[in-house]
């Protein structure tokens, strides 16, 4: 025990510390993580119900649209006149003024027996017996650039020049059911947010008990000349090796879930809810929610380890 | 001024208290000269482990400067404390081992943190256990352990990175007389050798008397007296870093 054996080369030139300890090295600093706590279940939960309402939102998004694209841009023009020839040369001059109006793509004029066709149902034999006169309708296809602007030109161009004639744009019926839409998307975003502050304040409590615990080999870290980058580096290491198998849980588990009601919906085979599917760049956008997730806690882990060893000198 | 010549530490009127409490440590000025072998002194609660804690950087004075390898502590950035605390090694009190390491890994911590090569902290490691007789515990966790085995893994690990000043408190406090020697004798060689500057604190008196040249600091209800004269004059040239040994 007399003679001091030679030194590392580093220790003895002062060779300034790296920002973080490398790979064993840092890996010995503090305790192995283990899967047994209850941060990577409770990340996994909160990421599996974030993917949930974030596809639920994006769905409602694309359900909304899908039906916003196909009735915004369409009018339906009737011609309300009793006399059936008097009817005829309205309509014939309501199909000439549309024709003639910019951002009018299509005219139609429903043919008298489609129409009678239609409404058979709800009027039986009446519909075509003559004694309930039927309005002319036309069928009106609009530029998709078309506004609710086009829309009060073409009502005010009719009402001058043909009589009787009313205009109704078909978005107009919807807009309840899109106002509706546009509510629950709101929500979606809202527990979005919620969900993802839930998290941050987990991995926080999480981080600050971790630190509580080891606190006494932070100190010894500390006065041995760990930097504080490298306290927090070892740290960070330790809370994304909870954080990374706990956000690709959920992501699972989630992405399951919206599978499974996708299916749920699509055996509906409505019309309407067929347009709330999810598209490529949803999914890419739900595959980034793990990943969002595992940086969050990252940075509220970093934050709190910085705020944590600011008591220590 | 040279490092020599001005001292690695030099405290100024430097005082301490614990929150409200009254001083528990005051009007401390004294300078601590490179390659020389301090004892510092004094009965229990005199304020001997408050004083090594602020040398050894873990507590801030409540008043007064304090100068360390040329930085003042007062003034200069949290962010460079790092790297002054490179420049020590600390035995410290109750050891300070992190139980899930074993002693290889705690002994190598120092060498980690400063970022030196895999390969070179185990051949550094091998040797250093080798030196205090610990090679076939290397493996072992500190609770397995026994004090004296605790103890001589906490002096390896505080002087693995040839630290330019030796902090010991009563670093003999829980092993025999003969065991208690031979880490004595360990600090004097590294003092000698690599001319670190070494302070032990003790209450053992008969202690101080196996290092002939030691340079004694008594604490006393937290004022510094100084029985030697070492605190107020540089130290024999014989002392200094790279001199011959004395004993």
């Amino acid at each position: 025990m007399s003679t001091l054996p030679p030194l590392p080369a580093e220790a003895e030139a002062g060779e300034p510390a790296p920002e973080r300890p490398r790979g064993r090295a840092a890996a010995r600093l503090l305790p192995p993580a283990r899967l047994t706590g209850p941060i990577p279940w409770v990340i996994a939960i909160l990421i599996a119900l974030v993917v949930i309402a974030a596809a639920g939102g994006l769905a409602l998004r694309n359900l909304s649209s899908a039906a916003s694209a196909g009735l915004s841009s369409a009018l339906s023009v009737q011609v309300i006149e009793p006399n059936p020839d008097l009817r005829a040369t309205r309509s014939a001059a309501a199909v000439r003024v549309l024709t003639a109006l910019p951002k009018v793509t299509a005219v139609r004029a429903v043919p008298e027996a489609e129409l009678t066709a239609m409404l058979e149902p709800w009027l039986g034999e009446g519909a075509s017996s003559g004694d309930v006169p039927i309005p002319a309708l036309i069928d009106v296809e609009l530029a998709a650039s078309a506004g609710p602007a086009e829309v009060a030109r073409i009502a005010a161009a009719l009402k001058q020049q043909v009589p009787g004639a009313r205009v109704d744009a078909q978005g107009d019926f919807l807009r309840p059911v899109n106002d509706a839409l546009a509510a629950l998307q709101w929500l979606a975003l809202g527990l979005v947010a919620l969900v993802a502050l839930a998290t941050a304040a987990a991995v926080w409590l999480a981080a600050k008990n971790a630190f509580a615990g080891a606190r006494d080999t932070v100190e010894i870290m500390h006065l041995l000349g760990a930097s504080q980058r490298q306290i927090v580096a070892v740290f960070l290491r330790d809370v994304l090796r909870e954080a990374v198998p706990g956000a690709l849980l959920g992501a699972g588990l989630g992405v399951a879930a919206v599978w499974l009601l996708g299916q749920q919906f699509a055996a509906l085979g409505s019309g309407m809810v067929s347009g709330g599917g999810l598209m490529l760049a949803d999914w890419l956008v739900i595959g980034a929610v793990p990943l969002a997730g595992v940086l969050l806690a990252g940075l509220t882990a970093r934050i709190t380890i910085a705020l944590a060893l600011r008591d220590m000198l | 001024m040279s490092d020599t010549l001005a001292g690695h530490v030099k405290f100024d009127n430097v005082g301490l208290r614990y929150g409200t409490d009254p001083e528990v440590l005051s009007n401390l000025s004294f300078t601590l000269y490179p390659g020389s072998f301090y004892f510092l002194t004094g009965a229990s609660g005199a304020g001997k482990t408050s004083l090594l804690k602020m040398l050894y950087l873990a507590q801030a004075p409540s008043r007064g400067a304090i100068r360390m390898f040329g930085q003042d502590l007062v003034t200069m950035p949290r962010s460079r404390l790092p790297e002054l605390r490179r420049r020590l090694g600390v035995v410290f009190q109750n050891f300070r081992l992190v139980p899930y390491l074993t002693a290889f890994d705690n002994v190598a911590l120092p060498l980690r943190l400063a970022g030196t090569e895999e390969k070179k902290v185990q051949r550094a490691v091998g040797d250093m256990l080798e030196w205090v007789g610990l090679a076939h515990r290397a493996h072992a966790v500190p609770p397995s352990l026994s004090g004296g085995e605790q103890q001589r893994v906490a002096i390896a690990r505080a002087v693995i990175a040839r630290p330019k000043m030796l902090i010991a408190d009563e670093p003999t406090g829980n092993v025999d007389p003969d065991m208690a020697l031979k880490l004595l004798r360990l600090f004097e060689a590294l003092n000698n050798r690599v001319g670190t500057t070494v302070v032990v604190a003790t209450h053992d008196v008969h202690l101080l008397k196996k290092v002939p040249d030691s340079l004694i600091m008594r604490l006393h209800k937290g004022q510094l007296s100084d029985p030697t004269g070492a605190l107020r004059y540089p130290p024999q040239p014989s002392k200094a870093p790279g001199g011959s040994s004395a004993s």
